[in-house]
């Protein structure tokens, strides 16, 4: 990008080509196998099978966010999820509304709330009942809460270690305050049973499909603010941070602004993967929000590559695809594989898919060269 | 005809009494029929009154040796009879049992003679206290006693009862004390109710302030109690995080590993050891903790940790992934819930004080904690192991050229600190569950407790478990349990404003890196 | 009673670590367009003078007073870098993961350094001439977009002044420069070193002898947090003091 002098600026052209066929893909050529051809053509994409990519795609906005934290500034935040949940409780919430008096109890209350004999709507369900209120809280209540935690963490310059453990310690919290009852939050079984989006009934597939349209958008969308942030001098300043705090300070710069910053992004990022998760799957429980959904988050990132924005996608779809495919065959090796991928990722492939296949092609770009010059080295050695 | 049936077996059952217990000899005698004899025949009235009155006269006069009659009675008696028999040989069973050897019996026959409401048994409960040599069981004679006094219908009496209650700090009272003041209020208080309300206001006062102080220390001994589970956890990961840098996040599975070789210690003893030899299984399983976790420690060091050295971030992530896979793995082989059971010797629980009841679990766990820390301490400053350990925590490479092999004591004081874990968890079988997620509960408190207690100072450490553990309990009545682990954060969070690594910082030229 | 003319003022500054004072009610001050070589034995409290003027290190009591009147104690480090101080550290101290040209980059000063103008912030004409020149002065114009992390320890000794040289401070501070150079590196360094001090105020810490020389007009010597002697080389090197404290115990053969 425009100043950038880097020899890799040849790689970023690549990447924007990329970024055009995948979007082409993904936004066009899946849609149009779902609607066209019959349901036993080959070439057909189930309803089911968009849907449940949109809600990896969802995810991966989510992967986005942490990458921008912890690929480039280097800070490990282990409590995605909180944020995450936030979004999706925020759109959740919206839904809820909108099953008025479709609901079991057929009362105007969310079911939940007859059960617990709660009378009347709690006031910050109020603004709830927009839905542009709503996808406004979803950016701005991750956001603000990002604000608060990230400012106090990182004006005291927890960091490292340290702020991993805090964060963790938040997503313990949330997950305990929104299993309560009394939050009026629909406790451990958190929302559900949602019937329409915008008047669109959620059961049809035309829903669902121009669901995974705006989700494809989103992500399209993330992924250029990524870069754009990336790109940008500060995006420089991040991985400085990563780098040397030490000199980021006393080069002028105030490091806990930038982490202030790129955490607060990432939160947003994260509540908007929740508002985009909510409607694909129809239910938000605390589970969602809890420790073990944020680690899980490192791992797609982990896994595709930090610090390469499309690793963080590819991370987040292809370990969600395994997760699926796994969990329908053999539920119980699920968490065995999930924690050796910790494992063998962490210790044997730090770079992740993209770093595997960046070393390749340079074997491969090696080997060719060597292919050529072979003979003639052959006739040197002799 | 029914009643000839029953009358002939009464008969036939004292004649049994007469023949095969010489003592009720006396008492029943041959001819005219004792007041017992003919109390007993009284239960068989149809009138409430007379019922009672036999009732009445059986309770006072009789004693546990008639107690094979009343079960004989018992055996063939329609519901109404039975339910007439019961407070009699209640009563009967609790006198004798005053006497019994064993110091729960006497105090539990006490307690429940207190709540019978029978004024008779005053005499017994004061006779018996005059023996007694148990200090709680003579507080539990004299408590019931007075109990009984204050239903008595002697406003004097009563008075008197309720001062003494009130001396007592009876606990049981207050409700019948309260109803006491109710009832005098109600009636606008008559000349005779108004000191005894008084009486028993002053009571009530009395005995509530006394219960606040004792709940009080209730709450203090159980925040200790925490904190010292806390402090075993924590501190095998802060002196591994002081010298490596490194938060293990399968820290609390090797608690885990600790507390499942303890159950795997107690199946082995039931298989193969004879059973007067069980309780010393909890004995035989600490080693067996400690070294199973310290072992499975060695494996997670060679294997992984070593090769994240100064990457303290992957290396959390990869303990992680470990810590996902053993919990796992004991779900499937173990399933989800077994449990200990506690040697007989670590039952029960010492009374200190009125109202302040403190089990002896939670007292070996506060003494084992002691222990531990003790431990350490002789072996971070008296042993060239610990001389080791602190100078690489200071600085590695300078001690790497001084020729210590900082790569074997990383090993070393990594598998010492899983199996402090395994201590740990060996422990946590006393007061819980043995289940795969047994350390996820505690897991990120004992985090927080290695952040605030900053590195590389064993006393950070016990004072930040104490505050963590102590302020966890403290909350807990107010807040709940769960709003005040979210104060905790919040606190944490704030603290770390003021020292951002922890308690005891380490100031100069170590500070940086 | 800040002296006129003096750039940075320490009066009284105290620096305790746990009981051990690493500055002891120091005294220092340094003027405009000076060239200052602080020396002393180790744990004389050298670093921690920097420490203190930089902001990394709160004093416990005293004053530090930059130019005429700006009181620096209690502001963070990025503000008083802000404000025209540089530093360089004793061990190299640059970003790594980025090249040559954006380490410069970054750390030339400019109207702002908060998150929304770097975002949108792209180099003028002028900014990128600025940093061509420091390419040439610190010899690095054929590395510009190699990965800093590649480069030799001297190169990014040499890089890392070129980064405070960018941010066009007022007083430079400068920790240890030539450690680990050449003979041929260091006589580069000092000159570079002498030149920028016809621009800005120099604060250099060095234990070389033969370097001090080259480059001191008046050299400080601490010992225990507080100043020795003062003066120039030939001065503090007669001192019996300093051959006690600090010359005889280190036996440099040039004494």
């Amino acid at each position: 990008m425009g100043e950038s002098l880097t020899p890799s600026s040849n790689a970023e052209r690549n990447e924007g080509t990329i970024f055009w066929v995948v979007g082409f893909v993904l936004l066009f050529v899946l849609p149009v196998l779902n609607v066209l051809p019959t349901e036993n053509s080959w070439l057909h994409v189930s309803d089911f099978a968009l849907n449940r990519f949109g809600k990896f795609l969802a995810f991966a906005i989510l992967a986005l966010g942490l990458d921008l934290i912890w690929g480039y500034a280097g800070i490990l935040s282990l409590g995605q999820g909180v944020f995450f949940g936030l979004g999706a409780y925020c759109m959740g919430m919206h839904l809820m509304l909108t099953i008025g008096n479709e609901s079991v109890y057929g009362s105007a209350l969310p079911d939940f709330m007859v059960w617990n004999q709660v009378t009347e709507l709690p006031f910050f369900w109020k603004p709830f009942y927009s839905f542009s209120a709503a996808v406004l809280a979803g950016l701005l209540v991750p956001a603000c809460f990002a604000l608060v935690f990230g400012f106090l963490a990182f004006r005291s310059r927890i960091r490292g270690v340290y702020f991993a453990i805090i964060t963790q310690a938040l997503a313990l919290m949330a997950w305990l305050v929104f299993n309560r009852n009394e939050t009026n939050l629909g406790g451990t079984n958190g929302l559900t049973d949602f019937k329409t989006i915008l008047g669109f009934r959620l059961s049809d597939p035309g829903t669902q499909l121009a669901l995974y349209v705006v989700t494809v958008l989103c992500l399209g969308g993330a992924y250029l603010l990524c870069r754009w942030i990336i790109g940008s001098r500060a995006g420089r300043v991040l991985i400085a941070i990563r780098d040397s705090e030490q000199r980021v300070l006393f080069s002028g710069y105030s490091p806990a602004n930038y982490k202030l910053f790129v955490f607060v992004v990432s939160a947003a990022l994260a509540g908007l993967a929740g508002m985009l998760y909510v409607p694909q799957v129809g239910i938000i429980t605390p589970a969602q929000m809890g420790v073990l959904p944020s680690l899980e988050t490192v791992i797609w990132v982990a896994v595709g590559g930090r610090a390469t924005l499309v690793g963080a996608i590819v991370g987040a779809v292809g370990v969600n695809l395994g997760r699926s495919i796994l969990t329908n065959h053999f539920p119980e090796l699920w968490p065995f594989f999930l924690g050796g991928l910790f494992v063998v990722v962490v210790l044997l492939f730090p770079d992740g898919v993209m770093g595997i296949t960046r070393t390749l092609s340079e074997k491969l770009t090696m080997w060719s060269a060597r292919l050529r010059k072979a003979p003639a080295a052959e006739e040197e050695q002799a | 005809m029914r009643r000839v049936v029953w009358i002939a077996l009464v008969w036939w059952s004292v004649a049994w009494v007469v023949t095969d217990v010489p003592a009720a000899e006396a008492l029943t005698g041959a001819s005219p029929p004792s007041p017992l004899e003919q109390a007993l025949q009284a239960l068989y009235s149809d009138e409430e009154a007379t019922r009672e009155q036999a009732v009445r006269v059986l309770i006072e006069q009789g004693d546990a040796t008639l107690l094979p009659r009343l079960d004989e009675l018992r055996a063939h008696a329609d519901r109404s009879l039975r339910m007439a028999i019961k407070p009699v040989a209640d009563a009967w069973r609790h006198r004798d049992d005053l006497a019994s050897p064993d110091a729960d019996i006497r105090r539990s026959a006490a307690t429940d003679l207190g709540t019978s409401g029978r004024a008779v048994a005053i005499p017994w409960l004061e006779a018996a206290a005059g023996f007694e040599s148990h200090h709680w069981v003579r507080y539990a004679m004299d408590e019931s006693a007075q109990l009984l006094k204050l239903a008595s219908d002697d406003p004097a009496i009563k008075a008197q009862a309720a001062t003494k209650l009130g001396e007592l700090r009876s606990q049981n009272a207050v409700p019948a004390l309260k109803a006491l003041v109710q009832a005098a209020e109600e009636s606008g208080g008559t000349e005779q109710q108004k000191p005894l309300a008084r009486a028993a206001t002053a009571a009530i006062d009395r005995i509530e302030t006394w219960n606040v102080w004792s709940t009080a220390i209730e709450t203090v001994f159980r925040g200790i109690s925490l904190s010292s589970i806390l402090l075993i956890m924590s501190v095998g990961l802060a002196i591994v995080f002081g010298l490596m840098g490194v938060i293990n996040m399968a820290h609390g599975e090797l608690m885990m590993i600790g507390a499942y070789a303890t159950f795997v210690m107690q199946e082995c003893f039931k298989l193969y050891v004879p059973s007067s030899w069980f309780d010393s299984y909890y004995l035989a399983a600490l080693p067996a903790s400690f070294l199973a976790a310290a072992v499975f420690g060695l494996i997670l060091e060679a294997t992984v940790i070593r090769f994240l050295y100064g990457r303290p971030l992957e290396t959390m992530l990869a303990t992680w992934g470990v810590s996902l896979i053993l919990i796992q793995a004991a779900r499937i082989y173990f399933g989800d819930l077994t449990a200990v059971t506690a040697p007989a010797w670590l039952n029960g629980g010492a009374q200190v004080m009125v109202g302040v009841f403190l089990p002896f679990n939670r007292l070996f766990i506060i003494g084992l904690s002691i222990l531990c820390v003790m431990g350490i301490y002789a072996l971070l400053f008296r042993s060239s192991l610990g001389l080791r350990v602190r100078a690489v925590t200071q600085n590695r490479n300078m001690s790497a050229c001084l020729g210590i092999p900082t790569r074997k004591v990383d090993a070393y004081t990594f598998a010492f600190g899983s199996g402090l874990a395994g201590i740990a968890g060996w422990a946590l079988t006393l007061v819980g569950n043995v289940e795969p997620g047994l350390g996820q509960n505690y897991i990120v408190d004992s985090f927080m407790v290695v952040v605030t207690g900053g590195v590389g100072k064993l006393a950070g450490t016990i004072i930040a478990s104490l505050g963590i553990g102590g302020l966890n309990k403290l909350m807990e009545p107010s807040l709940g349990a769960v709003y005040g682990k979210v104060l905790i954060l919040v606190l944490v969070i704030l603290f770390l404003q003021r020292r951002p690594s922890g308690l005891f910082a380490v100031k100069g030229r170590q500070a940086e890196g | 009673m800040t002296e006129h003319g003096s750039i940075i003022y320490l009066e009284g500054v105290t620096v305790d670590y746990d009981g051990f004072k690493a500055l002891n009610s120091l005294n220092f001050i340094v003027n405009h367009r000076e060239l200052r070589v602080v020396i002393g034995p180790n744990g004389a409290g050298k670093t921690t003078l920097l420490d203190v003027i930089s902001g990394k290190t709160k004093p416990a009591a005293g004053r530090v007073i930059f130019g005429k009147d700006t009181h620096l104690i209690g502001m963070r480090e990025y503000e008083i870098t802000q404000l025209g101080i540089g530093r360089k550290f004793q061990a190299p101290s640059i970003y790594g993961n980025l090249t040559v040209w954006e380490n410069l980059d970054l750390s030339l000063s400019r109207p702002s350094k908060g998150v929304l103008f770097t975002l949108r912030g792209r180099s003028t004409t002028a900014e990128r001439n600025q940093i061509d020149e420091a390419l040439e002065t610190i010899g690095l114009k054929n590395q510009a977009h190699l990965r800093a992390g590649s480069l030799s320890h001297g190169q990014k000794q040499w890089l890392e002044i070129g980064m405070v040289i960018l941010q066009d401070p007022e007083l430079l501070l400068v920790d240890e420069p030539v450690a680990g150079m050449t003979d041929e590196e260091t006589e580069q360094t000092g000159r570079l070193l002498q030149s920028l001090a016809e621009k800005h105020a120099i604060v250099v810490i060095e234990h070389d002898m033969e370097f001090v020389r080259q480059i001191a007009r008046i050299v400080t010597v601490l010992h225990e947090g507080t100043v020795i002697c003062e003066g120039p080389v030939e001065k503090v090197q007669a001192d019996p003091r300093v051959v006690e404290i600090y010359l005889g115990r280190h036996k440099v053969t040039h004494a």
